[in-house]
């Protein structure tokens, strides 16, 4: 099968390669770009442990191939933090608040949240519940990622 | 790099999408969001030698008002139609609906077309299209036609759609006048695939007699289903004396291959199925009767 050269802006640098049309978003990013802060949990859209920012909305890289993305943009967990390594809002609340366990899941909920609270600055705790659906935790630490969400919120809106 | 290997075409205009459907014929499957065919592929439940990619073709995205009708474009993603200040005006079943496919992950990557011409009977947009009578408008490289929903729905992830042929667009009718809509659906965890569900809207007269019911239901066979005959019975009766349950029951009388699998038994989806149809009943005609 002929491969492909793609083009993908990753963290504001542009990454080429030449891959096969099968090979996902998510594995370019770890394999390719050596970005291996996107995990892998269940690699059919389940999880959502390898959410990142593709043009600024949060997608499952597990479900977008690699060649769909060319020419896009994309932000990973590595390219949350400001250049300077200050942690963002989302992530200093993640610490603050126990929202961490084994880790696993935290990059999925972490660019899940900052794209969400990017569009929803004042949400309900249902509201927050609901945008937290799509990713699992295993450790079930959930009540520390909630409570992580709240501040994050409470802190982006404050600045809003 | 689980899926079976694929040759990738991503057409740039509706033209050449179609044509190289023509060529490629049964080896070749369009790849719209992704978000049930890239599942599907990475577990090898299927396998295609070329995968023709929709998302570069413009043409194919957008939500606009014709003649009285929401029209959809089939590459316009679920997150767009949510959004949608014209759908919810147009087609307030829908956007209720599209709240409930997945989570706001999958609604970034999903297309009204993708879900549509996949075809799970579980899903929303396939038991809202029968329920409102939706046309699907599809393209190939010899003809354009409609389908009318009713015909476009054959089977299990099966639609009336020949393999050289594109889903381009949908478009649902709009109801005015005193009209209430609601989804109903329970699934074991939030954003799963719904065990049953229904999408039901109803229109009242001044004296609030029915005027109008349609009622879609999801998970509940092979294809969405529609209640044809729960629909008629409470057609020019009074909505305060109709009785939600008998609804329910009557919707799930017409039932003739509800599934059974280890989420559920047919005789379990039926007694579900009825208690959404009621839940719905009873929310829309709140609605309308609000209206």
């Amino acid at each position: 099968m002929p491969e492909r050269s793609v083009t993908v802006r990753v963290n504001g640098r542009d990454r080429r390669a030449i891959v096969e049309p099968r090979l996902t978003l998510a594995d370019f990013l770890r394999s390719h770009c050596r970005l291996t802060g996107t995990h892998l949990g269940c690699e059919h859209g389940v999880c959502g442990a390898c959410t990142v920012l593709l043009d600024g909305e949060a997608v499952r890289s597990c479900l977008v191939f690699a060649v769909q993305a060319d020419g896009a943009e994309v932000t990973t967990i590595e390219g949350i933090a400001e250049p300077d390594g200050q942690l963002s809002p989302v992530q200093a609340a993640f610490r603050d608040c126990h929202g961490l366990q084994c880790g696993y899941c935290t990059p999925g909920f972490v660019v899940s949240l900052t794209a969400y609270l990017r569009d929803h600055p004042d949400p309900s705790d249902e509201e927050i519940r609901e945008a937290l659906s799509g990713n699992l935790c295993r450790c079930t630490g959930y009540q520390g990622i909630l409570k992580a969400a709240r501040q994050a919120a409470a802190e982006l809106g404050a600045g809003a | 790099m689980k899926p079976a290997p694929f040759e990738y075409h991503r057409p740039e205009t509706i033209e050449e999408a179609v044509a190289l459907l023509g060529e490629l014929g049964d080896a070749a499957k369009v790849l719209a969001g992704g978000q049930s065919l890239i599942p599907m592929l990475a577990l090898r439940l299927t396998a295609f030698d070329h995968l023709v990619d929709i998302g570069a073709i413009a043409e194919l995205t957008g939500i606009e008002r014709r003649d009285g009708q929401i029209w959809i474009g089939a590459g316009t993603r679920f997150a767009s139609v949510e959004a949608s200040p014209d759908a919810a005006a147009g087609v307030p079943l829908l956007t209720r609906a599209t709240r409930l496919i997945g989570h706001f992950q999958i609604r970034n990557r999903g297309t009204a077309g993708g879900s549509l011409a996949h075809a799970d009977p579980a899903a929303e947009y396939p038991a809202v299209a029968l329920a409102l009578g939706a046309g699907l408008h599809v393209r190939s490289p010899r003809s354009e036609r409609t389908v009318a929903a009713a015909d476009f729905f054959e089977g299990l992830w099966t639609t009336s759609m020949e393999p050289d042929e594109l889903l381009v667009a949908v478009s649902f009718p709009s109801w005015s006048g005193r009209c209430g809509f609601a989804v109903e659906e329970f699934a074991r965890r939030h954003g799963d695939f719904a065990i049953a569900g229904a999408a039901l809207g109803v229109q009242l007269d001044a004296r609030g007699r029915v005027t109008r019911c349609a009622i879609g239901l999801l998970g509940l066979g092979a294809t969405p289903e529609r209640a044809g005959r729960a629909e008629e019975s409470v057609v020019g009766r009074a909505a305060g004396e109709i009785d939600a349950e008998e609804i329910g029951r009557l919707a799930m009388a017409e039932l003739e291959s509800v599934p059974a699998d280890l989420h559920g038994s047919a005789q379990y989806r039926k007694r579900v199925g009825a208690a959404m149809v009621a839940r719905a009943w009873a929310t829309a005609v709140t609605e309308a009767a609000d209206a």
